[in-house]
C-alpha cells in the first residue's frame, strides 16, 4: 500500500442508526423491490428478448388475473405463511430453526400414513383428528430433537435442524417404496382424510391460517410463554437472573415450532395434496425462515412479507408460461428480487457518512 | 527537551447522542508514562480507542512524531507503532500465546512457530517478564493472558503503548511486576499511556498525568506536582465534600448469614474463598475491593445464580420467624420461598434489563408470573412505572421506550426502581452509581437510606472508599475472594480499608493454612 | 473385483463432497456459514458446461479445454461467492438467510442454464468426458471416474489444510472466523480476508458440482442432483469437524454409504430391498449430527465450530 493512500481520510464510514421513521422505511424498502424489478425486466429482455411491460403484466396476472388464480395465490399464501408462522416462536429465542422443511414434511408423511393406514376404516372426521395429532405430535418430535440437544450441551441448532431435514426427506422416500410396490414411489391421490369444504376447496385452510396467524400474533406479545420467549431471546443472562428455565423455554419452544410445522404438513395433505412426495413441501421450509425474517419475526407482518412471497413467485411462473420460458426461470427472478430485499436492510439498518473533511478544508 | 512522540488536537467523538469525547488536545512524549485518569464513563477508552484505530474521531487530528496521520484501522496504529492493551484482552482462546503474538504481523507468510518464540524469549528478557509461548490461550490466569497482549504489541516494535486499566485485574505482587516492566520500557524509549483510576498507582508509575472529565480534557500535570487531593478534585470537579446522610440503625436484627461461602469459577481457580458475615435489618453493609476480587460471584451466590461447592446462606424471614438455606436454590425456588431478595447487577443492560424491551415490559421482568392467567397483565407493570418515572424523575419519553435509549442513570433508576418496588428484605446492589452523574448518585444513596430506614438489609458493592465510608455502616472488605476484614463504617479510615483491599497473597496462604 | 470397484467407486463420488466441504470449511473458517453452498456448487457446474459447449468441435486440445472449463467454473463458484458476501459482509446481512437464498436462486439459473444448453440441441460438453476421465477414460471399471479432478480435490484439500494451519494468512483467516474483532484489533484486514475466503471458498465448492457432472455421473440429467449432493458436502464440513484433512477420509465414508445399496447384493451376497436404499442413503447426515452432538458433549475446544460462525461482525458496534 502506497504511503499516499493511507494518508486519506475514509471515503465513508458506517455508523449505526437508531429507529428511522415508518415512512423512510416502507421507502427504502419499495425502492428495492421497484429496483430488484427493473433489474430483472432489463434481464429478461437482454437474456430471453421479452418486452418487460408485457412482462410486468403478465406477473400481475399471475397472481390476480381470474378467480381461480385469486384462490391458488391465497391458498399458497396461506400455506407459505402457516410455515413461516411456525419457525417465528423458536427465531424469537434467537434459536435457529432451519428445519421447518423436514419438520413439515415428516408432518405430512404422518397424516398420509394414516390415511393409508385407516382411510375407510373409521368415519372421517375421527380420521382427520387421528392425522392432526400424529402430524402434529412427529413435527414436534422432529422440532424438539435438535432443542433437547441444544439445552443439555449447547449443540449447534442451525446444523442439526439442517440435517434433519434430509432424515426427513429420506424416510419419506423410503415409506414411498414401502407403499408402492411397483417401485414407482409415486402414490397418487389418496381417496380419504379430505378437509370438509366449507364453500370453497381452501376455504378452510386460509381460516385456520388466518386463526393461526391472530393466535400466534396473542400468544408471543400477550401471553406468558410469549414474554419468556423473548427474554430468552434478548438476553439468556436476565432470563436466568429473574428464574426463567432457559432449557425448559427452549424445549417448550421448539415442540410449538415443529407442532406447527407439523400442523403444516397435516393442512397441505388434507386440503391439497391428499398424497406425499419427497417435494411435498419444496422449499417452503426455507423461504419460510426469509419470510418470518423479513416480517421481523411479527405474525401481522408476516401475512405481508408472505404475500409479497407469494406474489413474485406466482407472477414469475406465469412469466414463464406466458412466454414459453422454461420452469427454472421463477425461482431466478425471485432470487434476485429476494437479494434486493435482503440487502435493502442495511440501508435502514446503518447510515453511512460520507468524507465531509475535504470539504470543509475546501 | 524531550521529544513529542503523539499529539492529539480537538478529537471530538459522539456515538449517538451521547458525546464521548469533546474537543481533546493531548501530547504524549517518548520515554515518558502519561497516565490518563477519569472516573468510570469519562470518555478514556473511547479516546484511546481512537489512537488505536477502533473508532474514527468525528473532528479533529492525531499527530505522530510531529506529522499529521489518518488512523483509520489498527493496521494504521502498528504502521504508526501505536499499539494498545485492550481492558478485555483481544486473543483468539483456541490459539497458542505464540500464535496470538504473531497474529496479524504483516512479515513473511511462511512463519516457523520456533522463530516467533525465540523473539518473544528475546522480548521477555529484555522487560523481565516471562510465558510460555506454546501454552493456549483458555489455559492460562487473567495475568498471563495480559503478558501476552504486552508481549504481542512490543513483537510489533510499537513506541506507544496504550494500556486499559491494565491492573484492574491484577493482584498486587502481579501490578508490582507490570510495573518494573513499564520502567524498562520507558527507559528504553517507549511512550506509555496508561489509562487508570487508582490514583496511588498514578502517583506511583507516571511522569505526567492527564485528567478527563465526561469527555473533556481538564488538564495535564507533571506527576511530581500532583498530589491525590489535586488529582481527586480534577477528576470530580470542585471538591465535593459528599455529606451522605447516614443514620444508626434501629432494631437491626439478622436477617441474612452467609457461612464459609467457597466457589470455583470455570477454569477451577477459587473465586469465593471461606466467605461469612452477617446482613442486619436496617442497615447498609458495604462490601468493598478492587474489582474482580468476587464481588460478582458473591452477590450471584446469594442470589442463587452461581454454584456454590461449599458454605451456607441461612435467611431468617421476618414475617415467620423461619430460617431457610438458600444455598443451590434457584432464584424462583428462592422467591417462592417467601424470601424478598432483591438484586441489582452491575450489568444493568445485560442481566438487570432487556434493552430492547420498553420500559414496562422490564418492570414485570420478576413480576410478569403474578396470578393464573395464561396471559400477562400489563396494566400493573405500566403504572409501576409511570410511578417511577415520576418518583425518581427518569427522563425519557414514555413508558414504552426502549430501556437501551435511556441515559446510564434514568437506566438505573428504572431497574433500581423495580427492586426496590418489589418491598425487599434484602436489597443487593453492585456499583449503583457506576456511571451516573453526581444528582442521580444522590437519587440512588437516598433510596438506599430510605430501604435502610424500612428495615431492609441492603448490601451494597461499592468501588468508590468515600462513598462506602460515607454510606454504610459496616465494610466487608474482600480481595481475591477472601474476606480480609469487617470494619465498622463510622469509625474506620480510608487506608485503613485500602490497605484490607491490597494486603499480598503471601499472607492470606498463611491464614488458610492454619 | 466388485469390492475394489465398490472402494473406487465410494472414493470417486467422495470427490464432490470433498470440493465442496473443502470449499465451505474456507468460508466457515472465516465465519461465515454459507448456506448456499448447494446453489454454488450447481452454479459452478453450468459455467464450466458453458465453456465446455462454446469450445466445442474447434479442435482444441484437451488439457486447454479442461483447464478453460475448470477456470470457469472456478470464477462462477467464486461470483456466486462474491455475492453472498457482498451481502453478508457488506451489507450486514442475515447468513442464514443470504445462503437459503443463494441456493433457491443458484439451483434455479442452473436449471435454466442447463435447460437451455440442451434445449438447443446439444450436450455436447459431454464431449469432454474422455479428457475429465483422463488418464483413466479407457478403463470400464470405476477407475475410469478417477480422473484429472481428483487429483486436483486432493490437491486442494491438502493445500487448505496447510494453508490453514501453516502459513500466516491461514492463522488469520482462523483468528477472524474465531474473533474478528482480535483479528480486528491486530490489524487484519477483516473485510478483504471475509470476501477472499467466501470467494475461494465458493470457487473451490463449485468445482465439485463440474466434477460430477464432467467426471462421476458423465449424464445430461446430472446437474439436477447437485443440490442434494451439495447439502451433503454441508453435513460433511461438521463431520470432519472443520478440518480439509480428515475431510479426505470423511469424504470417503459419505462415499461409501452413498453407493453402499448398489454393491451390497454383489459383495455381501445380500438382496436389500429397493426401499432400503434411503435408509443407507441418510446414515451420513445421522451420523454427522451423532459427531455434532459428540463434540458438543465432549466441548474439546478444538473441535467446536468456529466461535464466530454466522456472527456478523461490525467494527462500531458498541
Amino acid at each position: 500500500m502506497s504511503k499516499q493512500h493511507i494518508e486519506k481520510e475514509p471515503l465513508f464510514h458506517i455508523t449505526k442508526r437508531e429507529d428511522l421513521p415508518l415512512m423512510y422505511r416502507a421507502g427504502i424498502r419499495t425502492a428495492a423491490i421497484v429496483l430488484a424489478v427493473i433489474v430483472c425486466m432489463i434481464l429478461s429482455m437482454i437474456l430471453i428478448g421479452i418486452n418487460p411491460f408485457k412482462m410486468l403484466g403478465s406477473m400481475f396476472a399471475g397472481s390476480f388475473g381470474t378467480k381461480r388464480r385469486i384462490w391458488k395465490f391465497a391458498k399458497d399464501l396461506a400455506v407459505l405463511l402457516c410455515i413461516s408462522l411456525a419457525v417465528t416462536p423458536a427465531f424469537r429465542m434467537k434459536f435457529w430453526n432451519i428445519g421447518a422443511e423436514g419438520q413439515s414434511l415428516i408432518g405430512a408423511l404422518a397424516s398420509v400414513a394414516c390415511i393409508i393406514g385407516l382411510g375407510g376404516k373409521i368415519p372421517n372426521w375421527l380420521l382427520l383428528i387421528i392425522m392432526l395429532l400424529s402430524s402434529v405430535v412427529i413435527g414436534a418430535v422432529w422440532g424438539v430433537i435438535p432443542a433437547i440437544c441444544k439445552a443439555l450441551w449447547n449443540t449447534n441448532e442451525t446444523l442439526f435442524t439442517l440435517m434433519m431435514n434430509y432424515i426427513a426427506t429420506f424416510i419419506v422416500s423410503y415409506f414411498l417404496m414401502l407403499w408402492t410396490p411397483s417401485g414407482s414411489s409415486t402414490l397418487g391421490m389418496l381417496n380419504f382424510g379430505y378437509l370438509p369444504k366449507l364453500g370453497h376447496d381452501y376455504f378452510l385452510l386460509i381460516l385456520v391460517v388466518a386463526i393461526l396467524t391472530i393466535g400466534l400474533y396473542v400468544y408471543l406479545n400477550y401471553s406468558k410463554h410469549g414474554y419468556e420467549i423473548s427474554v430468552v431471546g434478548e438476553s439468556q443472562k436476565t432470563a436466568l437472573y429473574i428464574g426463567i428455565n432457559v432449557k425448559k423455554v427452549i424445549i417448550r419452544t421448539m415442540t410449538i415450532s415443529g407442532a406447527l410445522c407439523g400442523l403444516a404438513g397435516f393442512l397441505i395433505v388434507s386440503a391439497l395434496d391428499h398424497s406425499v412426495t419427497t417435494a411435498t413441501i419444496g422449499g417452503q421450509g426455507f423461504t419460510a425462515i426469509m419470510v418470518s425474517w423479513l416480517a421481523k419475526f411479527d405474525p401481522i407482518k408476516m401475512a405481508l412479507t408472505s404475500f409479497l412471497i407469494t406474489f413474485l413467485d406466482q407472477g414469475a411462473s406465469q412469466i414463464s408460461t406466458d412466454f414459453n420460458i422454461d420452469s427454472a426461470f421463477p425461482s431466478v427472478i425471485v432470487g434476485i428480487i429476494i437479494f434486493f430485499i435482503i440487502g435493502c436492510e442495511f440501508f435502514i439498518n446503518y447510515k453511512i457518512n460520507f468524507r465531509h473533511k475535504a470539504a470543509k478544508e475546501a | 527537551m524531550k521529544e513529542l512522540a503523539l499529539e492529539l488536537k480537538h478529537i471530538t467523538k459522539t456515538f449517538g447522542s451521547v458525546v464521548a469525547n469533546h474537543d481533546v488536545s493531548l501530547d504524549v512524549y517518548k520515554g515518558e508514562i502519561l497516565a490518563i485518569l477519569g472516573e468510570n464513563g469519562c470518555g478514556k477508552t473511547t479516546l484511546m480507542n481512537m489512537i488505536a484505530g477502533i473508532y474514527f474521531p468525528d473532528e479533529g487530528e492525531v499527530i505522530v512524531n510531529g506529522e499529521p496521520v489518518i488512523i483509520r484501522s489498527p493496521k494504521d496504529a502498528f504502521r504508526y507503532k501505536i499499539g494498545m492493551v485492550h481492558q478485555h484482552f483481544k486473543l483468539v482462546d483456541i490459539f497458542t500465546a505464540g500464535e496470538n503474538i504473531v497474529l496479524g504481523d504483516a512479515s513473511k507468510e511462511r512463519f516457523n512457530l520456533n522463530e516467533v518464540n525465540n523473539r518473544v524469549a528475546e522480548i521477555t528478557a529484555k522487560y523481565g517478564f516471562s510465558i510460555d509461548p506454546k501454552k493456549k490461550i483458555y489455559e492460562m490466569s487473567v495475568s498471563e493472558k495480559q503478558t501476552v497482549e504486552i508481549i504481542k504489541v512490543l513483537y510489533r516494535n510499537a513506541d506507544i503503548l496504550i494500556l486499559d486499566e491494565p491492573t484492574a485485574v491484577l493482584t498486587p505482587q502481579e501490578t508490582r511486576n507490570l510495573f518494573e516492566v513499564l520502567k524498562k520500557m520507558r527507559a528504553d524509549g517507549k511512550s506509555i499511556i496508561i489509562i487508570t483510576h487508582k490514583l496511588h498507582e498514578v502517583l506511583e508509575i507516571s511522569d505526567r498525568v492527564a485528567v478527563l472529565r465526561k469527555g473533556e480534557h481538564i488538564a495535564t500535570v507533571d506527576t511530581k506536582d500532583a498530589t491525590e487531593n489535586s488529582l481527586t478534585e480534577m477528576m470530580v470537579g470542585q471538591k465535593v465534600s459528599l455529606n451522605i446522610e447516614r443514620t444508626e440503625p434501629v432494631n437491626s436484627v439478622v436477617r441474612l448469614k452467609v457461612d464459609n461461602l467457597s466457589a470455583t469459577d470455570d477454569e477451577g481457580l477459587k473465586v469465593l474463598d471461606n466467605i461469612s458475615f452477617e446482613a442486619r435489618s436496617g442497615e447498609i453493609l458495604g462490601i468493598a475491593g478492587i474489582a474482580g476480587s468476587g464481588q460478582r460471584e458473591l452477590l450471584e451466590a446469594i442470589a442463587g445464580l452461581y454454584p456454590l461447592n461449599e458454605g451456607d446462606i441461612i435467611y431468617n424471614n421476618p414475617k415467620t420467624g423461619d430460617t431457610v438455606d438458600l444455598r443451590d436454590k434457584t432464584p424462583l425456588q428462592i422467591r417462592n420461598l417467601g424470601v424478598r431478595l432483591s438484586f441489582v447487577p452491575e450489568d444493568r443492560l445485560g442481566m438487570g434489563l432487556v434493552g430492547n424491551m420498553n420500559i414496562t415490559d422490564n418492570m414485570m421482568l420478576r413480576s410478569y408470573r403474578r396470578g393464573k392467567s395464561f396471559f400477562v397483565d400489563r396494566a400493573r407493570p405500566k403504572a409501576l412505572a409511570t410511578e417511577i418515572i415520576d418518583s425518581l424523575q427518569v427522563n425519557t419519553p414514555g413508558v414504552g421506550t426502549a430501556v437501551r435509549k435511556l441515559s446510564g442513570g434514568n437506566v438505573q433508576k428504572v431497574l433500581v426502581g423495580r427492586e426496590i418496588a418489589a418491598a425487599p428484605t434484602v436489597l443487593m446492589v453492585a456499583y449503583p452509581v457506576r456511571g451516573l452523574d453526581i444528582n442521580s448518585s444522590y437519587t440512588i444513596y437516598n433510596l438506599l437510606n430510605k430501604q435502610k430506614e424500612n428495615g431492609v438489609s441492603v448490601i451494597f458493592v461499592g468501588e468508590d472508599l468515600d462513598v462506602l465510608l460515607e454510606l454504610c455502616d459496616r465494610i466487608v472488605v474482600i480481595n481475591s475472594g477472601r474476606i480480609t476484614g469487617i470494619c465498622d463504617g463510622r469509625t474506620v479510615t480510608k487506608e485503613e480499608v485500602g490497605l484490607l483491599m491490597t494486603k499480598s497473597h503471601t499472607n492470606h496462604k498463611e491464614v488458610s493454612h492454619e | 473385483m466388485s469390492i475394489l470397484n465398490y472402494l473406487l467407486s465410494s472414493f470417486s463420488i467422495g470427490i464432490i463432497f470433498l470440493l465442496g466441504a473443502t470449499g465451505e470449511i474456507v468460508t466457515e473458517k472465516v465465519g461465515h456459514l454459507n448456506l448456499g453452498i448447494p446453489g454454488v456448487m450447481s452454479v459452478g457446474a453450468a459455467g464450466g458446461c458453458v465453456v465446455l459447449q462454446l469450445m466445442y468441435g474447434h479442435n482444441i486440445p484437451g488439457f486447454i479445454i479442461v483447464t478453460v472449463s475448470l477456470l470457469a467454473c472456478f470464477i462462477s463458484g467464486g461470483l456466486m461467492g462474491l455475492l453472498y458476501s457482498f451481502l453478508t459482509v457488506s451489507l450486514h446481512s442475515n447468513q442464514n438467510v443470504t445462503g437459503l437464498a443463494l441456493t433457491t436462486f443458484g439451483v434455479g439459473i442452473t436449471k435454466f442454464i442447463m435447460s437451455r444448453l440442451t434445449r438447443i440441441g446439444a450436450h455436447e460438453y459431454l464431449y469432454a468426458l474422455e479428457y475429465f476421465r483422463a488418464p483413466f477414460s479407457n478403463m470400464t471399471n470405476s477407475l475410469k471416474y478417477c480422473g484429472v479432478m481428483t487429483f486436483l480435490a486432493l490437491a486442494v484439500a491438502l493445500y487448505a489444510s496447510y494453508f490453514l494451519y501453516r502459513t500466516r494468512s491461514g492463522l488469520n483467516l482462523r483468528a477472524i472466523g474465531e474473533s474478528a474483532a482480535t483479528a480486528d484489533a491486530v490489524g487484519i484486514n477483516v473485510t478483504a480476508y471475509k470476501y477472499i475466503a467466501t470467494v475461494i471458498g465458493s470457487g473451490i465448492a463449485g468445482l465439485g458440482g463440474l466434477y460430477y457432472i464432467m467426471d462421476y455421473a458423465g449424464s445430461q440429467e446430472a446437474y439436477l442432483s447437485i443440490e442434494a449432493l451439495g447439502w451433503l458436502s454441508v453435513a460433511l464440513v461438521i463431520f470432519s469437524l472443520w478440518k480439509p484433512h480428515i475431510c479426505i477420509l470423511g469424504s470417503f465414508v459419505f462415499g461409501l454409504l452413498y453407493i453402499a445399496n448398489a454393491y451390497a447384493s454383489s459383495i455381501l451376497g445380500i438382496q436389500l430391498p429397493m426401499a432400503m436404499t434411503p435408509l443407507i442413503k441418510l446414515l451420513p447426515y445421522v451420523f454427522t449430527i451423532v459427531v455434532l452432538i459428540l463434540t458438543s458433549i465432549r466441548k474439546k475446544r478444538e473441535n467446536q465450530p468456529p466461535a464466530g460462525l454466522g456472527i456478523t461482525y461490525f467494527r462500531e458496534e458498541r
